[in-house]
Formats: C-alpha cells, structure tokens, sequence
C-alpha cells in the first residue's frame, strides 16, 4: 500500500498545485466581491439590495456541479465559451461570493445599531464610519465562518476535475486507471484535502480565539 | 440652579412644528422648542411621548417629516427652503459634528480604548494631529475624573465609567449644544451620581444641554427650564419651580409626577 502512495504521489503533485491554483484565486476574487456586495447588500438603495439578496439566495441554492456545468455548457450557447480552467474558476467564484455576501452580512448585522448611530453623532461620514468603526468590528466577526467557508471552496474545486481541469481529484483518477489501486488512492487523496482543509479549520479556531476577549 | 436669563440672541436651537411618523404611528405632532445659548433644558414625559426621538432628531440620527430644526439659524438635514432636499453625506456629517450625543447605551466603540474612543473624532473629523488630539482626549478624561484609565478597553470599564467617557467623547468635539438621550437608565443606582455629577460641571460651564432624562429630582436641581411631552406635543414647559409648583395647570403633568413620586417613594 505504502508503494502504491509513493509510486502515486510525483504524479499528484501537478493536481496538488492546481486545487491550490484555483483555490486561491476563487478565494481571492470571490472574497473582494463579495464584501463590496456584502456592504451593499447592508447600506445600499433598496434596489441595489434586491439584486444582491436575490443573487446570493440563487447561487447558494444550486449544487456547485450545476453551477459548474451552465458556465462551461451553458454560456457558450449565449457566445461566451470559456476554457475549462476559467470556466471552472468562473464558477467557483460565483459560487464564493454569495458565501462572502453571507459571511459579511452576518459580520456586519451583529454590530449594534448604536455604533453607527454614534459614529454619526461625532460627525463621521459614511466612508470613514465603515473604515474605523464598522470594519474593525465586523472583521473579527467575519474572518472566522469566512476562513472556514474557504474549506468549502477547496472542496467544491474537486468538482472542476470534471470539467477536464487537471486538478488533484483529475491526477488521482488517472493514478487510479492506471494502477486499479482505487481504495489506497481515494483514500490518500481524502487524506490531502483534509490536510488542506484541516489547516484552514485550525487557522479559524485561532482567530476566534484571538478575537474572543473583545467583548461588547 | 440660577434662573436662566436669556440674552437678546435668537435661540442657538429652534424647533419649529416638528412631526414625525413612523407608518401610521404619529410619534411627534408639532413640537416647538427652542433653547439658548448656555441654557440647559430637560424633556421629561412618559414613555412613547417622543421624547428620544425628538432628540434624535436634532442630530438627525432620524429624518423627520415636516417642520425643522435649525442649530445657529442653519437647516438640520435639509437644505433650506421649502423643497426639502437632504443635504449631502458630508454636509450632514459637519452638521452633525455641531451637536454632542450622549446614549442611554454609552455607544462607545468597543476596539478602541477610552483616549481613542475620543481621539477618532477629533484626528478625522476636526483634522487634528494625533499628539494634540491625545492631549485633549486625556483632558477631557481627566475633567471626567478618569486620567488613569485613558488606555483601558471599555470592556474594562465599569457602567459608570463607561458612560462618562461617552461624555467626554461627545463634548471634546466642542459641540455647539450636547444632547444627552436617559443617559443614566442603563446604570446601576449607585453609579448615577458620578455621570451626573460631570453633567453638572458641564452646566455649570455654561454647555448648552438638551437633556432626556428620568431623573426627576436632576431635572429640577439641573435645569433651567422643563420640557414636559405627552403624546408627540410640548404639553408644559417652565422654570422647575413652575412646573413643580403647586399652581400647575397640566393636568396631565400632574397626573405624571403624581405617578411617578409614588413609584420611586418620593
């Protein structure tokens, strides 16, 4: 068994770096967007907010697979037709960002109205109460759920291996074909994402922790 | 307190006709109050008489509807004349720099400490540099009797501390007039003295305050006029010798402080 992980891993290492690849650019991109429309969604004109909430209610109830599948089958028939690797960092993202609206309402909802309400009365505009009185705030109530929700897209990228993306789940199923070795494989496998994921779970715990002795 | 004595000035407050609904429930039906320069007057009513929201009004933490409030002959909210266009995010925020708030909830920022809570106003809305900003966050901590606490998190502080940093906050700003919103109700009993022993010191400074309090026996030690609202309308107002007096004509003001001795054994 232990011959076959060692025969299997140079030829996983490829994947490896690409579910890192596409991880952290989803992650990247979906976080920037979606705390812009997370801000929005919370202070925006009521239009501005329907758009937002509607799109994050969407997305959030699509399987990541669908959402995978119309952007790679679906738009080119609308003339966008997209490689597999941006197709699959294109879904990806989408999918991240109605997290990220989610995470940052919650952050951001949890605050007490009367910080804004005092931020107001010493004559702060908005801008500058959202840079030092909101987002502080919100930060520590954010980067945990939305460190852990980053777990979410490493796992969801196992997806875009089905795109044809030579990901780490596309390097196992090809180590697989050619050994028939699927229990020590997948097995191995699981064990790498959980690595990954479990560094992240770890990461979160200790920012909650760092955070904890903020009371209101 | 001495009688107030008001000088030729118009009023560095006027509310005329101010009315304000939330929905179909009317909270102010056409309030009309004007306080002057170094007067301190106090609002006290019953609960749902509109008192807070009036306040918040005048630091247009809430729109209102119809009428106006002007601080120094200028619009509060909207520009002037009659087409009623809210004044820009800036605008409002300088407008709103003029008037101080204290909170019935102190509303201190919890990720900053005591000197900073006060220092964020002064460095980004009165362009201080931080040194001159420190100095003064540290005097006006020290006025409120706590100099030694200037880089304590409010989570270290007690109720009453708490809240007395949220008067320094507010009057550091040099605010034409301080609005203090039941600035006393979230506290223990023992810790009241000590916030309204600073509001005196300010008074007798000579600060104009609009205060709303349940402080019956504050109201008439502190005040140099009494505001009495019941439901959405200045019901009576006068001297504290006047609206105490045996010759009150408000019924329902007499009804009110009837209530409220016998409540508090008075």
């Amino acid at each position: 068994m232990l011959a076959q992980i060692t025969y299997a891993i140079p030829f996983l290492i490829p994947g490896l770096l690409v579910t890192l690849e596409v991880s952290v650019i989803t992650v990247v991109i979906a976080t920037a967007i979606g705390v812009l429309l997370g801000v929005g969604l919370i202070y925006g004109p009521a239009p501005l907010r329907w758009v937002i909430r509607g799109f994050s209610d969407i997305i959030r109830g699509i399987p990541i697979l669908v959402l995978l599948f119309f952007v790679y089958y679906g738009l080119p028939l609308t003339g966008l037709n997209l490689q597999p690797f941006a197709a699959a960092v294109l879904g990806l993202i989408v999918f991240k960002v109605a997290q990220v609206i989610e995470n940052v309402r919650g952050a951001i909802g949890s605050i007490p109205k009367g910080q804004m309400d005092a931020a107001k009365s010493i004559g702060l505009p908005f801008p500058e109460r959202l840079a030092y009185v909101i987002a502080p705030q919100a930060l520590r109530r954010f980067l945990p759920p939305w460190l852990n929700g980053v777990t979410d897209a490493v796992k969801g990228s196992a997806l875009i291996s089905l795109l044809g993306v030579g990901d780490l789940m596309f390097d196992i199923q090809k180590v697989v074909g050619r050994t028939y070795s699927p229990l020590t494989l997948y097995c191995f496998g699981a064990f790498l994402y959980f690595l990954i994921n479990y560094a992240l779970s770890l990461g979160s715990r200790a920012l909650e922790r760092r955070f904890s002795y903020i009371r209101d | 307190m001495a009688p107030f004595s008001p000088t030729a000035t118009p009023p560095l407050l006027r509310i005329a006709d101010l009315r304000k609904s939330y929905g179909q429930t009317r909270v102010l039906h056409g309030v009309d109050l004007d306080v002057a320069r170094g007067e301190v007057v106090t609002i006290i009513g019953p609960s749902g008489s509109g008192k807070t929201t009036l306040l918040r009004c005048v630091n247009f933490l809430e729109t209102y509807d119809q009428g106006s409030i002007a601080i120094d002959g200028r619009e509060v909210g909207y520009r002037d004349g009659a087409a009623r266009k809210l004044r820009s995010e800036r605008d409002l925020a300088r407008m709103r720099a003029e008037t101080g708030m204290v909170f019935q909830s102190f509303n201190l920022f919890p990720h900053l400490t005591a000197a900073q809570n006060i220092m964020l106003g002064l460095t980004k809305v009165r362009r201080m540099g931080s040194a001159e900003a420190r100095a003064k966050a540290l005097h006006w901590l020290a006025r409120v009797g706590l100099a030694d606490k200037a880089d304590r998190l409010p989570s270290e502080l007690s109720g009453g501390q708490q809240q007395r940093v949220g008067i320094a906050r507010a009057v550091a700003m040099e605010p034409k007039i301080l609005l203090l919103d039941e600035i006393t109700s979230a506290l223990d009993p023992e810790l009241v003295g000590e916030v309204l022993d600073v509001v005196l010191s300010l008074a007798a400074d000579g600060m104009t305050m609009l205060v709303v309090t349940h402080e019956i026996g504050f109201a008439r030690d502190a005040s140099h006029r009494i505001v009495f609202m019941a439901d959405g309308v200045v019901n009576a107002e006068g001297p504290p010798a006047e609206i105490f007096g045996p010759d009150q004509t408000s019924e329902r003001l007499r009804g009110f402080l009837a209530r409220f001795s016998r409540a508090h054994r008075l």
